[in-house]
């Protein structure tokens, strides 16, 4: 390491130690005896308002995964230890105080590396405090894709990840297939803009959209859309979900009083529904219908058990682990190999150094690719009466993802580049 | 027994000193994330003012300031949206492209020049808040019912920018970080640092500006709205235009607040009209002291910051904090924490406590001197 | 025909939500002129009651009869909002009585505290307050009145209250221990389940009307009915009213206005409960479903106006069924020969959220028209 790094690093850790020791609340006690130093990372997810019931569990998965490390000996560069320490910060779900906790990060705490977000708008607010400051954020949720930032890396599936083999799965394959297709969600921007490819995607192979109307955030009367389900797929069709969190259980509840069930030909795609939310739901609301996801717990491999069974272990026995967990759990390790790699915690090396990094995920193998997203398994699965997915399709390889969508006019035929400085954020292939 | 005039002067003063004081000397001491913060605070200082304005004089207390601060906010960011220095795909923001827009919405136009924002930013929002108050006040509607029209309004708002994705970003909002302002990058730290002066000063000018306003016959009679209504109506004053006027003048300071604390949080989404946020200004000024225009400022000043504080070191906490600071205020200290300074509220304490002794007047004086200030 | 009706349907659904949220608010609002902002955190309470007893109700020794927890749910939601609710009284309104926007402000922080403590207390401990609460008032009803001698009151006073809290540490630790479910604190929402009876729905002239949202339609009819019931004929309920028409006369005639205010904000307050009972069947319950149906309600309050219930009722079922017609999009479907204008801003309009940005905006015009509502409180005061 050279000597400026080493001051850099010697600076760090006075601020960090200073740091801890005024933030008690985040204190930590040591778990990796025999480490010699110590790196502290930021963690910025909700921890109250609306968004807090979800995006708890992926500050649980993300310490379990820093807890993990720590016992198998920290990160080890050039032969010294690090112990892994971590602050966490509450983003309120309020996307500006997501904004203002991340300078807080960067500037006061001088954190590394920043694990954080869910909403795509949360993730929006941030992005000009990391690029401004030439910081580094990693973002665990499948999103809606059209962007490419030099400073966040994304490690939830881009839309040719998830939804646009899910809607040619709906289209072609389900017991649904060919019919029209009416599409709902909350109205927000992930939602709004992956219904946009959606339509752009379904335009292409030959369907029909036949309707599509959004939920206001914080509103659970859903009546109004259920008539105009009705109305629009008299004889059933497919039906393409993105409702956020609580919104979906007044759905599910609603359309089966009514007779939208799967027995009846009416088939739910959803997006935003991993096991987490299955639970929340119940099963029985939810059986026949279908979610796309990277990683399901139902995956039979022993690195899928063997995760749900640590992470059931040190949060409790009733607890599920789904994809956006399992997201948030590679992340940590992938910036634990790419700082190793480097050999130093310096962001322009980590930065380098993360691309082409491979992890034995949970889902599988996943790589970092120059674009700054994971190239990942795709799997589809229909729920069934025990709160699991049974996986009817999963790719043989991993998938490599689209940053820029190409079925979008606006973005067809782009792509993005960070290994090359003529290609960078968006370029024409 | 009062403060004599003079005291209550003097205390004035010294209350204006520290507030000076540590402006002048926060960017020397202030981290540069810290100072950021102290800015932020400083701009909703201004929103403060006006909800005291409207509250603490006029006795309209309204639930939707978040409506007029986010109006304010998305005139400044979106001047700086367009003049970005991001590349901009068909001469557009960015954004747009993802919902297919290929032509500028005709309400942006007039916002390419910086003369336009700069009016717009007050302009706007005293105009909505005149058009919305007018409609209510010419009905007499006043109240809780005002409250909670003017919340329900805040509702509307709300949903209506978070669904207008192809108009103005829906619930992303609007960002205005990356844009070149005199050779510098907003959201750089020297820009920051120069949008805390700017902030400091349009407070100072706000409060000079407020001040003037209640000073006068025009601030009498907005008290005497408060206190009777029907009486003033009777002894030929329009309560109407009065209230209309006040409403305004406070719409349009909230817009300039949305603004300042727009440029220095990087970001204006439909979040600045969620419910809490809203509601939580009439707490600024209700912890500060309601009718005392310093009061206002501390409150909105001295509140964020401990919130900062809290909610970094236990997140859970500051709702509970918050909602025992409601009710605490209301029941035990109507006034605010500058009113009860004022109104011998220390003297009084102690007299409770039996530390210093009551001094006995003539209850016909007592009277005399006590100045209401219920609302 | 069919097209009416099933928008009809949908529109007294709607309503019918509306109105059996609004009605505890309205009932405090109209008597006693204090909006209560944690209203929509009381029906939390309700839903959060709903959830608890049918986790009981699974509990092997309840099985058999499971299917009629929601009955059972109704009146615990009731009774365990209609508590808080007099607590609130007593602690906090009763000092701002006459000043209605402190009153709005205080409750405001009430339900914030509320909304936090559901998020950070395991539900456990919770269920045992609240049984400690239910128990502490109830023993004094039912003990003899003579044990209330003068000495000894305090002592039996302390030694009910000692009870109450051990029943609650009792039932609190036994309901940790043998439900896991709520030994946690968890922001996670949580759901009720209908029971089977309730699901699905029947079909008549080839509409399906949901089971659920006619259980709601009837919980919703019978409280309007009992209240107006209770305001127009029974003792307690005349006594309501003229302390309403006049407080200081009632009070000199001997009617305990203490009294009348705790059982008013008590009767509004368990009406929220069971609203959160009608909810939890909808949807999920978690600390912040009251915050989105309590804007719902003040549209409701403010189109009704507050001088009588029928307001209320006409309010809210007005607002549902304009709101499914916008909503839905259902005008072009019953008028497609609509001009083209028209007809292109009816669509611009027909999505969820813009019917509420529209309902609100005739709101606004209506009142242009009628100030104080449809039913305007009378009176010669000066302010009316």
């Amino acid at each position: 390491m050279s000597t400026p790094n080493r001051i850099f690093l010697g600076l760090t850790s006075i601020a960090l130690g200073a740091s801890i020791t005024a933030c008690g609340s985040n204190n930590q006690a040591s778990n990796c005896p025999d480490c010699d130093d110590q790196v502290t990372v930021g963690i910025l997810h909700s921890l109250s308002g609306t968004m807090a019931i979800s995006e708890s569990t992926l500050v649980d998965t993300e310490k379990m995964a820093i807890e993990e490390i720590n016992k198998a000996g920290g990160i080890q560069i050039n032969g010294k230890k690090y112990e892994i320490k971590y602050i966490v910060e509450d983003g309120a779900s309020d996307w500006p105080t997501f904004a203002e906790k991340s300078k807080k990060l960067i500037d006061q705490d001088k954190v590394p590396v920043v694990f954080g977000g869910w909403t795509s708008a949360s993730r929006k607010a941030m992005l000009p405090v990391y690029e401004t400051k030439d910081a580094f954020l990693y973002y665990p949720i499948q999103y809606e894709g059209q962007e490419c930032s030099n400073n966040i890396f994304y490690t939830g599936a881009t839309p040719n990840q998830q939804s646009e083999p899910a809607t040619e799965f709906m289209f072609k394959l389900s017991p649904a297939a060919g019919k029209p297709f009416f599409l709902v969600g909350s109205d927000y921007v992930f939602p709004r803009t992956s219904n946009t490819i959606t339509k752009e995607q379904l335009k292409a192979l030959g369907g029909k959209v036949v309707g599509e109307d959004y939920l206001p955030l914080g509103n659970t009367e859903v009546a109004p859309i259920i008539a105009k389900i009705k109305k629009a797929l008299p004889n059933g069709g497919v039906i393409i979900n993105t409702l956020n969190g609580d919104q979906n259980v007044a759905f599910f509840k609603q359309i089966q009083d009514v007779g939208i069930t799967p027995r009846n030909g009416y088939y739910v795609m959803s997006y935003s529904i991993a096991e987490e939310e299955i639970s929340t739901i119940g099963a029985d609301f939810l059986e026949g219908h279908y979610g796309a996801w990277n990683y399901m717990m139902s995956i039979n491999t022993p690195a899928s058990k063997k995760f749900a069974r640590n992470f059931k272990k040190r949060w409790g026995n009733d607890r599920v682990v789904a994809d956006p967990q399992e997201s948030a759990y590679n992340m940590v390790y992938l910036w634990k190999a790419a700082v190793e790699k480097a050999g130093t915690f310096n962001d322009n090396a980590v930065r380098k150094a993360l691309i082409g990094v491979k992890f034995d995920a949970p889902q599988g193998p996943v790589e970092v690719m120059p674009n700054h997203h994971l190239s990942q398994t795709v799997r589809i699965g229909q729920i069934t009466s025990n709160g699991q997915f049974k996986i009817l399709q999963s790719t043989d390889t991993p998938i490599a993802p689209q940053a820029w969508n190409q079925y979008e006019p606006s973005s067809k035929g782009y792509a993005c580049d960070w290994t090359d400085s003529q290609k960078g954020r968006k370029y024409r292939l | 027994m009062k403060l004599s005039q003079n005291n209550r002067r003097l205390f004035k003063l010294a209350i204006g000193l520290i507030i000076t004081a540590s402006i002048i000397s926060a960017p020397a001491i202030l981290p540069v994330f810290r100072l950021n913060l102290l800015g932020r605070y400083l701009s909703l200082a201004i929103v403060a003012l006006g909800v005291d304005l409207i509250w603490g004089f006029a006795g309209l207390l309204s639930l939707g300031q978040g409506i007029f601060f986010t109006l304010g906010g998305y005139c400044a960011a979106m001047y700086l949206q367009l003049n970005s220095s991001a590349e901009l795909p068909n001469g557009i923001p960015e954004f747009f492209g993802l919902y297919g827009v290929q032509k500028l919405p005709f309400f942006w136009e007039p916002f390419k020049s910086s003369f336009f924002t700069l009016i717009a930013i007050w302009l706007i929002p005293a105009l909505v808040a005149g058009l919305l108050g007018f409609l209510v006040f010419r009905n007499r509607i006043k109240g809780v019912y005002f409250s909670i029209l003017t919340q329900a309004a805040l509702l509307v708002f709300f949903n209506f920018f978070n669904g207008q994705q192809k108009l103005i970003n829906g619930t992303n909002g609007l960002k205005t970080d990356v844009t070149e302002l005199f050779g510098q990058m907003v959201g750089s730290d020297s820009m920051q640092r120069y949008f805390f002066w700017i902030t400091a000063l349009l407070v100072v000018l706000a409060w000079i500006f407020a001040r003037w306003i209640v000073r006068d016959r025009f601030g009498n009679v907005l008290i005497a709205i408060r206190d009777d209504e029907p009486r003033l109506r009777f002894t030929g004053y329009n309560p109407t235009f009065f209230k209309t006027i006040v409403f305004s003048i406070a719409g349009g300071l909230a817009g300039i607040s949305g603004a300042l604390y727009t440029v220095q949080s990087g970001i204006v989404s439909p979040q600045f009209m969620t419910v809490p946020f809203s509601i939580e200004m009439v707490i600024w000024v209700a912890v500060g002291g309601r009718g005392t225009l310093l009061g206002a400022i501390l409150g909105a000043v001295v509140i964020n910051y401990t919130k900062s504080l809290v909610s970094e070191a236990l997140p859970a906490s500051w709702m509970f904090i918050q909602g025992g600071l409601f009710i605490l205020v209301v029941t035990a200290l109507p006034e605010g924490v500058l009113g009860w300074f004022q109104n011998d509220g220390p003297k009084n304490l102690l007299s409770r406590l039996g530390i210093a002794r009551p001094i006995s007047t003539y209850p016909s004086l007592e009277i005399d001197g006590k100045e209401e200030v219920k609302p | 025909m069919q097209l009416i009706i099933e928008s009809l349907f949908n529109g007294v659904a709607i309503g019918s939500v509306l109105l059996i949220a609004a009605l505890g608010l309205a009932i405090v609002f109209g008597l006693m002129g204090v909006i209560n902002l944690a209203h929509g955190e009381l029906m939390m309470l309700g839903a959060y009651s709903t959830y608890v007893t049918q986790l009981i109700f699974k509990l092997p020794a309840l099985k058999p009869i499971y299917n009629a927890y929601v009955i059972v749910a109704i009146g615990v939601a009731f009774l365990v909002s209609a508590v808080v609710g007099i607590l609130l009284e007593r602690s906090v309104i009763r000092r701002l009585y006459g000043n209605p926007l402190e009153t709005l402000l205080a409750t405001w922080g009430v339900s914030l505290i509320l909304q936090q403590f559901v998020r950070s207390v395991p539900l456990a401990y919770g269920t045992g307050i609240a049984i400690a609460l239910l128990t502490g008032l109830i023993l004094p009803i039912l003990l003899p009145k003579n044990l209330y001698k003068k000495n000894r009151a305090h002592l039996v006073k302390f030694g009910t209250w000692s009870v109450s809290a051990l029943i609650g540490v009792i039932s609190s630790s036994g309901l940790s221990a043998t439900i896991s479910k709520l030994g946690r604190a968890s922001a996670r929402n949580v759901d009720v389940t209908a029971p089977a009876w309730m699901r699905g729905g029947f079909e008549l002239w080839g509409i399906t009307f949901p089971m659920t949202r006619l259980v709601i339609i009837v919980i919703t009819g019978i409280a309007v009915l009992s209240v107006t019931w209770f305001l127009n004929r029974s003792v307690w309920g005349i006594r309501i009213r003229a302390v309403t028409q006049n407080r200081s006369m009632s009070d000199c005639l001997g009617i305990s206005t203490e009294t009348v205010d705790v059982l008013t904000f008590g009767i509004g307050s368990g009406l929220a409960g069971v609203a959160g009972v009608a909810i939890s069947l909808l949807g999920s319950v978690g600390p912040n479903v009251g915050g989105s149906y309590i804007v719902g309600c003040f549209m409701v309050v403010v189109l009704g106006g507050v001088g009588n219930l029928m307001g209320t009722i006409i309010a809210s079922f007005c607002i549902g069924i304009i709101t499914d017609l916008i909503g839905a999009g259902r005008l072009l479907t019953i008028w497609p020969q609509m001009p083209a204008p028209l007809a292109s801003a009816i669509d611009f309009f027909a999505t969820t959220s813009m019917a509420r940005v529209l309902v609100f905006a005739l709101i606004v015009i209506f009142l242009q028209f009628r100030p104080a509502g449809l039913f305007p409180q009378k009176g010669r005061m000066v302010e009316a």
